[in-house]
């Protein structure tokens, strides 16, 4: 039957090889798609391991402690006192006004981009705009924080400047969600208010965005997790603060900022484990919180 | 073979199916129940019958695609020359049985030239160039393409037409010489004057290679096929000569079937 | 109705903004470089010197684009493989399967981890393993600082490569079956040419997450202001010199940092434009 393949090696031997490679192939993904979730099992156990022995009722309420207290507590092998809450308290401080900034604007421009699917050209340009926006390095967008805010605004280090920043970062993905979610509620239920005489504005705030609520919540979420990990800005723009501070115009800590803090610190180095075990649950609890939401929401 | 007396019963079949049933996953209801045929060598044989009858999955499981889908619970067997096609590699039984889609399927990112033999290089079968374009000739010519795309050969085959596209995936599958050649709905997204190009082709085809095809339009049965198998709801309910089958329907399911009363 | 146009024009003003602020961060960006261009020239981008002594004062940024280039192209090269394999587990082998779903979210949450927290680990655990093996003898190094930035890029380059090798259509893969070929004969002659262009567009916006990268790096490159020398040579960052000399910087020093700032800007939007551009040319 097949003249042309005469006398080549395609007999028995031929195909056993090749379906020898393919299920070496196989293995061979299975095992590195597990060497690839290794880390975060590892990182995790890390930190869970090292972290948990400071982790009490302390670590929630005491402001962190000098490295006097610190190093005199290492040398007797005591548990290191004191705890973050200043930090704690400055993230809420800082997350919160960041997304105050960013969650009612990133919900307008996600409007607009709804509204404008059609002209491509207005759209087009913003989309474009707001993923560039998300492409930039956190770093960068601390220094603009520095440069527009803590020089022009509060003459000095603050939270503001730093909700600056983590807004900036925050907006693209809230934008992009926001648009998301409102292209899969049905256009009928839009018309259907409209139809009513209701003002535009009104279907948007009783119809469409209670209808797209889980999608817009877990663009939230989502931002929220992205943004409470960052170091890197608050570095340029709050600095820090051995006191709780609720003042957005001063100075004040985070909880990465203390993680970075303790890490350059030698004598408060056990403080590190706890404070980034608290930082990364945290993060990861967000996460997987959105995604729940997420999940229920393409299961309707 | 089956005792129905609504089946013939077909001397040295090419391709021997006896009491194959499938069911898409542990007990659920089966696509197929206990069918029993013999399909005759170089003939064309048709299975038709209303959606969801069962005759994609008969056809898929005579080269083994249904495998690819996992749950699959196939009981009976299927003998290809006397040869058992479970004790074969899927490869090897692949090269001998072609298959061509309902919506033509060229690789989009091959060119003409190696869509054709696009068979040997997934084999990873090495030929020597004259080897290679003597292959592509003879498959392009066998379905009246060659004329049209001779001058095409490294172009991709995306600017043909929906019926030269499907002759460009019947060539891909006469690259191996197969003997036996199975259609799924090869026509269905075709326009008339294509499908009647293909129909043409097959006919002529029939001469060196068995055809199994199936339709959902009795009509091209009609008009091309030897032999045809009526299937309903995962029965084989009807098999014979067409002729037969057409002007004189042993079943009145199948009668009902023909006179459009349903499908 | 009034307020119909009242909304619409709200939305229009919103969406303005965002063009107001990356024009503003551009336009603040430059503004503020100017001082040290105007100094050193062009001079600036390839010179190596970097004096913040008073009177004597030279900046240069070479070694830190040599260092941001050097370990995210390592962080490419070690995610490649990764990556890929973890694509094509989630987006053909185990395609619908419980195993798919839950690695996926495993991937997902690698991204969810703080760069400061895998720069803890980078630095208590990778860089002890790196010493032990005898390859440095401290540890720091674009090596180092190179593996720990390609575990953070892995879930940005598997998402969306799983997702480009899902679309590739059934009839495809099923008429190379039928010619008899295996899995891998499928997923290399069938998927992967499918797939190329997302898959790259994925390695690319992959590759500008990690230039970016902050903490992770500083905590590991070694902070010297040297171009790299070698694979496990130290060096220094775009992003983490900023970090690092960023607290008493003013005057000349300030603007050469917000230099480097602009520089890395404009490197990652380029690349980033280039990724998403090539994903257009997809759809």
């Amino acid at each position: 039957m097949t003249e042309a393949t005469a006398g080549r090696k395609i007999g028995k031997e031929r195909i056993s090889y090749r379906m020898l490679k393919n299920r070496l192939f196989k293995w061979g993904i299975i095992v590195v798609s597990g060497i690839t979730i290794l880390p975060i099992v590892l990182i995790f156990g890390e930190l869970l391991l090292k972290g948990y022995r400071q982790i009490n009722l302390n670590f929630f309420t005491e402001v962190t402690p000098n490295t006097l207290e610190a190093m005199t507590a290492m040398a007797n092998n005591e548990v290191i006192p004191g705890g973050i809450v200043n930090g704690i308290t400055g993230t809420l401080l800082i997350v919160g006004m960041a997304s105050v900034i960013a969650i009612p604007f990133g919900i307008l421009v996600g409007l607009f981009l709804f509204e404008n699917q059609g002209k491509r050209y207005a759209a087009g340009f913003i989309r474009n705009l707001s993923d560039i926006l998300q492409g930039v390095p956190s770093i960068v967008l601390g220094l603009i924080a520095y440069l527009w805010v803590v020089k022009n605004v509060t003459s000095g280090y603050s939270a503001l400047a730093g909700s600056v920043a983590l807004a900036i970062m925050m907006l693209p993905l809230i934008v992009r969600s926001t648009e998301e979610t409102m292209k899969m509620i049905p256009e009928t239920l839009k018309e259907a208010g409209l139809a009513l005489g209701a003002p535009y504005y009104k279907v948007i705030l009783r119809v469409m965005i209670p209808t797209g609520f889980s999608g817009l919540l877990t663009g939230i979420l989502l931002g929220i997790s992205r943004i409470l990990g960052e170091t890197a800005p608050l570095m340029l723009t709050t600095l820090g603060n051995p006191m709780i501070n609720w003042d957005p115009s001063g100075p004040t800590s985070a909880v990465p900022l203390l993680v970075w803090d303790f890490y350059n610190d030698p004598n408060m180095v056990d403080l590190v484990w706890s404070s980034s075990l608290f930082l990364m649950g945290f993060v990861l609890t967000l996460n997987l919180i959105s995604r729940r939401i997420a999940a229920k929401q393409n299961n309707n | 073979m089956t005792m129905n007396p609504n089946i013939d019963s077909i001397d040295h079949p090419v391709l021997a199916i006896e009491n194959l049933s499938i069911a898409y996953g542990k007990g659920e209801t089966k696509a197929v129940k206990d069918v029993s045929a013999g399909i005759k060598k170089e003939a064309i044989t048709a299975i038709m019958g209303p959606s969801g009858c069962g005759k994609s999955t008969l056809l898929r499981a005579i080269n083994r695609m249904h495998e690819l889908y996992a749950d699959i619970v196939t009981e009976g067997q299927i003998f290809l020359n006397d040869i058992n096609i479970m004790e074969m590699s899927t490869i090897q039984l692949r090269r001998k049985i072609g298959m061509v889609f309902q919506r033509p399927n060229p690789f989009p990112t091959m060119s003409i030239y190696d869509n054709v033999i696009a068979g040997y290089k997934l084999n990873g079968i090495g030929l020597k160039k004259n080897e290679r374009d003597q292959i592509v000739e003879q498959s392009l010519r066998n379905v009246s393409l060659w004329d049209e795309v001779k001058d095409a050969l490294y172009k991709k085959g995306t600017f043909l037409s929906g019926g030269q596209q499907q002759r460009l995936c019947i060539a891909r599958s006469l690259a191996f010489q197969p003997e036996v050649i199975l259609l799924d709905e090869p026509t269905s997204a075709l326009d008339p004057i294509a499908t009647s190009r293909v129909e043409d082709l097959l006919v002529e085809l029939k001469e060196k290679y068995t055809i199994v095809l199936v339709t959902h339009n009795m009509t091209q049965a009609a008009r091309i096929s030897d032999y045809s198998m009526f299937m309903y709801l995962g029965d084989l309910v009807e098999y014979g000569s067409t002729k037969m089958m057409f002007t004189n329907p042993r079943d009145t399911k199948t009668e009902e079937y023909l006179t459009g009363k349903f499908g | 109705m009034k307020s119909d146009k009242l909304t619409k024009w709200l939305l229009l003003a919103s969406s303005l903004i965002i063009v107001l602020i990356s024009g503003g961060m551009v336009f603040s960006l430059i503004g503020d470089a100017i001082p040290v261009f105007e100094k050193f020239g062009w001079r600036f981008i390839i010179s190596t010197e970097w004096n913040p002594t008073e009177g004597r004062e030279a900046y240069g940024a070479l070694p830190f684009i040599a260092g941001t280039l050097s370990t995210s192209m390592l962080a490419l090269m070690v995610c490649l493989p990764l990556a890929f394999a973890t694509a094509l587990f989630i987006g053909e082998y185990f395609r619908n399967s419980a195993f798919s779903s839950v690695l996926g979210t495993l991937v997902d949450l690698l991204a969810g981890i703080p760069s400061i927290v895998y720069g803890l680990w980078g630095f208590y655990t990778l860089r002890p393993f790196v010493v032990q093996l005898g390859w440095d003898a401290q540890g720091y190094g674009i090596f180092t600082a190179g593996m720990v930035l390609a575990i953070m890029i892995i879930p940005y380059a598997t998402s969306l490569s799983a997702e480009i090798i899902k679309m590739v259509s059934n009839e495809l893969k099923e008429a190379a079956y039928s010619l008899g070929a295996t899995r891998l004969e499928v997923v290399f002659y069938v998927i992967l040419p499918a797939a190329r262009s997302g898959i790259v567009a994925s390695f690319i916006l992959a590759f500008g997450r990690a230039l970016g990268e902050t903490m992770a790096v500083t905590m590991l490159i070694g902070n010297t202001n040297i171009i790299p020398k070698g694979l496990f040579s130290v060096g220094n960052s775009m992003a983490s010199v900023i970090a690092n000399q960023f607290g008493e910087a003013d005057g000349l020093k300030l603007s050469a940092l917000i230099a480097i700032g602009l520089l890395l800007f404009i490197i990652t939007g380029i690349v980033n434009a280039i990724g998403k551009l090539v994903i257009k040319k997809l759809s």
